[in-house]
């Protein structure tokens, strides 16, 4: 037998044992990605073979730990991809401003970069005084970074220019506070946010939304769980209200693709459509 | 030995280099192409679009979940692009690997996993050394590897750390890659 085949065995091994001890079911993950981050895993442990990271999964939380903090790590920016932040800020927070109250949904919100642009947008638009932003995320690490607003000082030169380019209406610098070598984003904007942990593997539907946005997490699914996903982002949007994917990320071909409507292309934002 | 795809990685140079390589090849060239191209998160798909104009085969930008099938695929700015073991692309925003997104490695890596020694490897001019544990992990599973001729290259770096890092089967020069692509074994679809 040749190798590859072996690994491949093993990974399924190793998933099988990680969803019967912790019940969180990564066989829905694109493979190609997680094999690279439990190879990787496997040689920081000073391991030969992925099987022999099943004892130590089933029998030691904290290793379970170090695997869920590997799974953890994806890159995001402020305002990634601008023109996507541009677009929300003219169509999009338009038909917003019609509710009374707001609820949007940040599904996979990793580090929580563009939650808090979501936020400065809504502030700058009028909008974040009615508005609850709902930031969830299965991974705890994530989420406690996401909740800190803390970001490595860094990065605020590309952040400021990714603002200015999505139509930002002051000085980035408004909304962070400089220590150290990281920047603190503004506590104010927090009061409008809710960090809560949601697994879309498993969890259901929690609220009635007007806008989620759900960026560069389905990349990482396969076709069955992108579709339970998407299923989910139905049940809970409202009528003509909104759906934002990430830049590679599409409806074409999943079981929602007829319920929606795409609204721009470009920035991936789909529209629910009224049920006749 | 016959084979199934060719990987290609570039960075600094790279148009210019590319655009020696591709148009060569002829309409129906049956071996897949997937190239990563260092550039900019920000950048648009001039060289896709640039490379289509000059070129017989169909250049594309790859996409999440496509199946991989005949023409030259280079990878988006801004993502990771992985091989699938079903033979579909995979997409990620994983940390930069060697400073870079795409990297050339998690490109290699993945495509040796997916093709093994049905898959070419090719290390073109760059000014980093993203791509040579790419190569050298294609070499360990039976695939083959080129490197361009670092005197042939705008920026020799990237060729020469493929050149230390690993026993390459043929470092030659930028204007000869493409004819040598052309008589390539190939295995005929079932």
């Amino acid at each position: 037998m040749i190798q590859q085949d072996t690994l491949k065995f093993e990974i399924e091994q190793l998933l099988e044992a990680i969803d019967f001890r912790y019940g969180y079911d990564f066989r829905h993950y694109a493979r190609a990605s997680l094999e690279r981050r439990i190879k990787h895993r496997v040689g920081l442990s000073g391991l030969k073979h992925v099987t022999e990271m099943i004892p130590k999964i089933l029998h030691d939380p904290n290793y379970f730990d170090l695997f869920l903090k590997d799974m953890s790590i994806t890159v995001t920016e402020m305002f990634r991809d601008p023109y996507v932040f541009k677009k929300i800020r003219g169509d999009v927070c338009t038909h917003l401003s019609t509710y009374p109250r707001i609820n949007i949904w940040h599904a996979g919100c990793a580090t929580g970069e563009e939650v808090y642009s979501m936020a400065i947008l809504l502030k700058e638009e009028g909008l974040l005084e009615k508005t609850r932003i709902y930031a969830t995320d299965y991974n705890d690490y994530s989420l406690a970074i996401a909740k800190k607003g803390i970001y490595g000082a860094e990065h605020m030169k590309l952040f400021t220019k990714n603002y200015i380019a999505s139509g930002g209406k002051t000085s980035f610098s408004d909304y962070y506070v400089s220590k150290y070598n990281s920047a603190k984003i503004d506590e104010s904007l927090k009061q409008h946010i809710t960090f809560a942990n949601h697994n879309l593997m498993k969890d259901q539907v929690f609220a009635e939304m007007h806008l989620i946005v759900c960026r560069n997490v389905l990349i990482y699914f396969d076709k069955e769980l992108q579709n339970r996903v998407l299923d989910l982002f139905k049940q809970s949007l409202i009528h003509r209200c909104y759906l934002i994917l990430g830049d590679k990320e599409t409806l074409d071909f999943s079981c929602v693709n007829d319920e929606f409507e795409l609204s721009s292309k470009k920035e991936r934002i789909y529209r629910k459509k009224n049920v006749l | 030995m016959s084979y199934e795809a060719i990987v290609i990685g570039v960075s600094a140079g790279g148009l210019n280099a590319l655009h020696t390589i591709i148009p060569e090849l002829p309409k129906e060239y049956p071996l897949p192409v997937i190239v990563v191209q260092h550039r900019l998160p920000e950048a648009d798909d001039f060289l896709t679009t640039y490379l289509d104009q000059e070129s017989k085969l169909h250049v594309k930008q790859a996409e999440p979940r496509e199946p991989i099938q005949q023409g030259v695929y280079i990878a988006p700015a801004g993502y990771h692009l992985l091989v699938e073991r079903d033979r579909t692309f995979g997409f990620s925003v994983d940390p930069k690997v060697n400073n870079a997104i795409p990297s050339i490695d998690v490109l290699f890596e993945t495509a040796a996993d997916a093709y093994q020694n049905k898959l070419v490897g090719i290390v073109l001019t760059g000014a980093n050394s993203d791509g040579s544990q790419g190569l050298k992990f294609i070499k360990k599973n039976g695939g083959l590897t080129i490197v361009q001729a670092p005197n042939t290259a705008e920026s020799p770096f990237m060729p020469k750390a493929a050149i230390e890092a690993l026993e390459v089967d043929h470092i030659m020069p930028l204007v000869d890659i493409g004819a040598f692509l052309k008589t390539l074994p190939y295995t005929e679809k079932a």
